[in-house]
């Protein structure tokens, strides 16, 4: 099947504006009696799902945890990026989209990212007008912060709980329309197949946590907003349900993979501090703003922090990036990190970890306060107790949260940090209307690979998911809707819906009955433990086709051998994690066959084979500039498809921080 | 920090589902790091009760950020167990001395059925949402984010009952099983902002008659909701609740 990514003709800057005017609407009438499932209840699933019913599609979301409010949108802790301008620093549409497509080391679409930038403001007002309450000046508008990747302050926050604040706006416009009957929700509920007739999505089959029950599904769409698949490599910031099961049915039911290898490697996480890690711990990229990152000058050194003068300190994002310092592009910061802690310079008990010290932001905040307070010689202790009240405020919560995990006080000594995974950018292609190569089937928010390229920017996942939620896929689902309203109420008695609720029965049963020596997590760490030595934050040729064997083998391995105790017709949650490591484990393959395939470093994706002398990302363009598509050929692998991508507005070159 | 190892007794409420009628079971628990999160200990026990042919203890959990509300556990009497202001999943393994025993219970609310083992439905939540936790505004019809200014003050009041998790602990804490401090924080989210204005009498109204319907208590103004609520969302949120029922029936 040829790729099609039905981007509209025209400047740039006219495409969406021209697509909203000339696609296909569904007349109100119709839309009542045209069903909607909608998998997942982030943000991207949450605004997709209330916007629809408000428009009048019967819509039915889905999401495994017990409540649509808890989907892991809800740690997002940073902010949200939109092109308002209200610091009046030279922000504008064109800025984000361009600094977009750069932070995404030129592997996005053009016209996908102008569309994101375009709409980015409407989000904000939306969000303010459901009662979101962001943090705003004394003045009481709203307030603003910078973040990693831009000159300008275009991140509108909440605290550090931006995620929990826009994922509550959502649910409540999701929870209005369930209480108007227009959403059925399922809670606790997940899918594990999507139906396909005559080539055209048709529904789903989801399984019951609860009861077991197995449960089909039919409608005129169905959109898939199950976000990303970090937990491929077991320890990620991922929440410990999130996985790619959906994704990964729908890709086996005809949908291509685009650019899987994608995965963002957060600079800013606690480090792991020992074999019992379940998962790693996010420090929202806002600290980033204020925090210096530091190592020792010297080799193996084991004096505390604060023991270490500062000029045996080394602020290397600093020395190397001075434009941008500490605020350089998250893959740009996680590789220094690596590079470091690789050359012997790393700190704590594992020497896997860096530095992120506050010490001279309480100062510098501490000093501002004696202004704003008009209080003149004050002593070095009234000026760090100010400063302190300030970082407080700004980031209490995470330096909270730091203390509990780690039973050290960040006010008063430097935080340790290393990189961790964090974010996909790859996911099922879609085009330009969101729609995957299977007609009626779509992939919003981190679940599709659109936007971000090979890298994402900090507060920028927000955006997408609510760009695509509550402006994007309103207007597009009606262009493939319109020709569907002679199509009756989906029957869920056809040969498709049976077949598919078979397969699945067979793979509960299958699991079931292995009764083999090894829990699940068992394989899921090793699995995890291939992924981020031999496809982690760098990669070679060589490493990479180990990956690919050593994956097979722990796969057949766990079909003989998984242990999943209990029944399938009760609330089985080892039951769950097997099904989704299975994907997984497949999954696991394809992004190193992507990884390998594209011999060039770009963003998130680093190939030792290709640096610069600094030891930069070197892309490769007359080779590579395409998204990756692959098609699932069952037993046979994959066949890869590719998408080039065509910048008609900016020229791609070599991403500069310095 | 410096870490070490424990050994822990476990009294573990196991309830095979909704119609069991349930019982402690009693775990050990060896050579836990101080290091482990509360739910990582349980992650190495249940390994061990798979290893053992056993059935793994079922409880909820899922971010393990103390941001997402899932996580639920009753440790020794307490929601959430020992630390001020801390989730289930935050709480760490330093919390305990070497050789305690520690008593897990799910939440115990007749709002809250168990589902099986510290798992239990906590849907009535999403049911007093509906009843009027929203601001009817369909998407598209908003102004410009800075068309009303908000009085710091205010905002972030709202901020601070907003950053409400709905995980259940309140209610858990409260020997009257009451959702007040739930309710109060998302109504009191909307009273302090002008957007949740037009809407405000019938969301107060609605909210209150939904909790009551699904079972929960009484409030008897104990606090034990607000020692124990893992986000500290204070109790002065439920006087502005009670203020805003009021003012609402006054002006039916």
């Amino acid at each position: 099947m040829p790729l099609n990514s039905r981007i509209p003709a025209g400047e740039l800057a006219q495409k969406w504006g021209t697509y909203k005017s000339t696609c296909k609407l569904v007349n109100p009438a119709n839309k009542r009696s045209i069903d909607i499932i909608v998998v997942g209840t982030g943000l991207a699933g949450a605004s997709a799902a209330a916007t629809l019913a408000e428009l009048g599609y019967n819509v039915k979301t889905f999401c495994f945890q017990d409540s649509g409010r808890r989907a892991h949108s809800i740690a997002a802790q940073g902010g949200i990026n939109a092109a308002k301008n209200y610091q009046n620093d030279g922000d504008s549409v064109f800025r984000l989209f361009y600094d977009t497509i750069k932070g995404g080391d030129y592997r996005a679409r053009e016209a996908n990212v102008h569309r994101l930038a375009e709409v980015s403001g409407s989000i904000i007002d939306q969000c303010v007008a459901q009662g979101v309450p962001f943090a705003r000046e004394y003045g009481g508008l709203l307030s603003n912060r910078s973040f990693g990747g831009t000159q300008v302050q275009r991140t509108f926050y909440a605290a550090g709980q931006t995620g929990q604040q826009l994922l509550l706006g959502a649910y409540s416009a999701q929870m209005r329309q369930v209480a108007l009957g227009k959403i059925k929700e399922y809670t606790r509920h997940e899918m594990l197949d999507v139906v396909v007739i005559d080539g055209k999505a048709r529904g789903i089959i989801a399984r019951n946590l609860i009861t077991g029950e197995i449960e089909r599904h039919g409608a005129h769409a169905v959109l898939l907003c199950t976000g990303g698949y970090g937990n491929v490599f077991f320890l990620s910031t991922n929440a410990m349900g999130s996985n790619v099961t959906a994704a990964w049915k729908a890709h086996k039911k005809g949908a291509y993979f685009g650019n899987p290898c994608f995965t963002q490697i957060h600079p800013t996480c606690i480090p792991v501090s020992g074999d019992h890690q379940s998962k790693l711990t996010l420090m929202s990229e806002s600290l980033r703003n204020d925090g210096r990152i530091w190592v020792p000058k010297k080799q193996g050194d084991t004096r505390k922090p604060n023991e270490i003068p500062e000029e045996e300190r080394d602020y290397y994002l600093e020395r190397r990036y001075p434009a941008f310092g500490n605020l350089v592009p998250r893959d740009v910061a996680s590789r220094a990190a690596k590079e470091r802690c690789d050359a012997g310079y790393g700190v704590g008990a594992s020497k896997m970890a860096v530095y992120l010290d506050y010490a001279a932001a309480i100062i510098r905040y501490g000093k501002i306060e004696l202004n704003k307070q008009g209080i003149s010689n004050a002593d070095e202790a009234t000026i760090i107790r100010l400063g302190k009240e300030v970082v407080k405020e700004k980031y209490g919560n995470l330096f909270d949260m730091y203390e509990k995990i780690t039973g050290e006080n960040p006010y008063e000594i430097p935080m340790r940090i290393y990189p961790a995974v964090h974010y996909t950018m790859g996911g099922l292609w879609v085009d330009y209307e969101l729609m995957t190569n299977v007609p009626g089937l779509y992939a919003l928010g981190e679940a599709n690979f659109s936007d971000h390229g090979a890298n994402r920017l900090g507060a920028s996942a927000l955006m997408q998911g609510l760009a695509d939620g509550y402006f994007v896929i309103p207007y597009t689902i009606g262009n493939y809707l319109a020709d569907e309203i002679r199509t009756p109420k989906i029957d869920t008695n056809q040969k498709a819906f049976e077949d598919a609720e078979q397969a699945v029965r067979e793979q509960i049963n299958h699991f079931i009955n292995i009764k083999g020596q090894h829990s699940v997590d068992y394989f899921h760490k090793q699995l995890g433990k291939i992924m981020w030595d031999k496809c982690g934050m760098a990669r070679n040729a060589e490493g990479l086709k180990q990956a690919i064997t050593e994956i097979r083998a722990l796969r057949e391995e766990f079909w003989k051998d998984v242990r999943v105790p209990g029944t399938a017709d009760e609330f089985n949650p080892e039951l769950e994690k097997a099904g989704r490591v299975a994907d997984f484990l497949e999954l696991g393959e394809l992004m190193c066959i992507d990884a390998l395939n594209r011999e060039e470093s770009c963003g998130g994706h680093f190939r030792e084979e290709y640096q610069t002398e600094e030891g930069e990302a070197l892309r490769q363009d007359d080779q590579f500039m395409y998204v990756a598509a692959w098609e699932n050929k069952g037993k046979e692998g994959w066949q890869l498809h590719k998408e080039d991508l065509v910048y008609d507005v900016i020229h791609p070159s070599q991403r500069n921080y310095k | 920090m410096q870490h070490s190892t424990i050994n822990l007794n476990l009294k573990v409420w196991r309830q095979k589902n909704a119609k069991d009628s349930g019982r402690f079971e009693t775990y050990k628990a060896e050579n836990i790091s101080t290091e482990m999160s509360f739910l990582e200990m349980f992650d190495v026990l249940n390994e061990r009760l798979i290893n053992e042919g056993k059935d793994p203890i079922a409880f909820d959990h899922d971010c393990r950020e103390g941001i997402c509300g899932m996580c639920s556990m009753h440790i020794n009497g307490r929601a959430h167990g020992p630390w001020q202001g801390t989730t289930t999943c935050q709480l760490h393994m330093r919390a305990f001395k070497d050789g305690e025993t520690i008593t897990v219970e799910p939440w115990r609310a007749q709002a809250f059925p168990v589902i099986k083992d510290l798992t239990v439905d906590r849907s009535s939540f999403d049911r007093i949402q509906q009843a009027g936790g929203f601001v009817s505004v369909n998407t598209g019809n908003a102004q410009d984010g800075n068309a009303l200014p908000i009085d710091k003050d205010k905002a972030d009041a709202s901020f601070a009952a907003a950053a409400c998790i709905g995980c259940g602990a309140c209610v858990a804490a409260c020997k009257n099983a009451s959702a007040m401090l739930f309710v109060s924080a998302k109504v009191s989210q909307y009273a302090l902002l002008p957007q949740g204005e037009p809407e405000r009498n019938t969301r107060v109204m609605n909210m209150v008659a939904q909790m009551d319907k699904e079972g929960f208590g009484a409030c008897t103004n104990t606090g034990a909701c607000e020692a124990e609520c893992p986000k500290e969302i204070s109790i002065s949120n439920i006087a502005r609740l009670n203020r805003e029922y009021i003012n609402a029936q006054m002006s039916l």
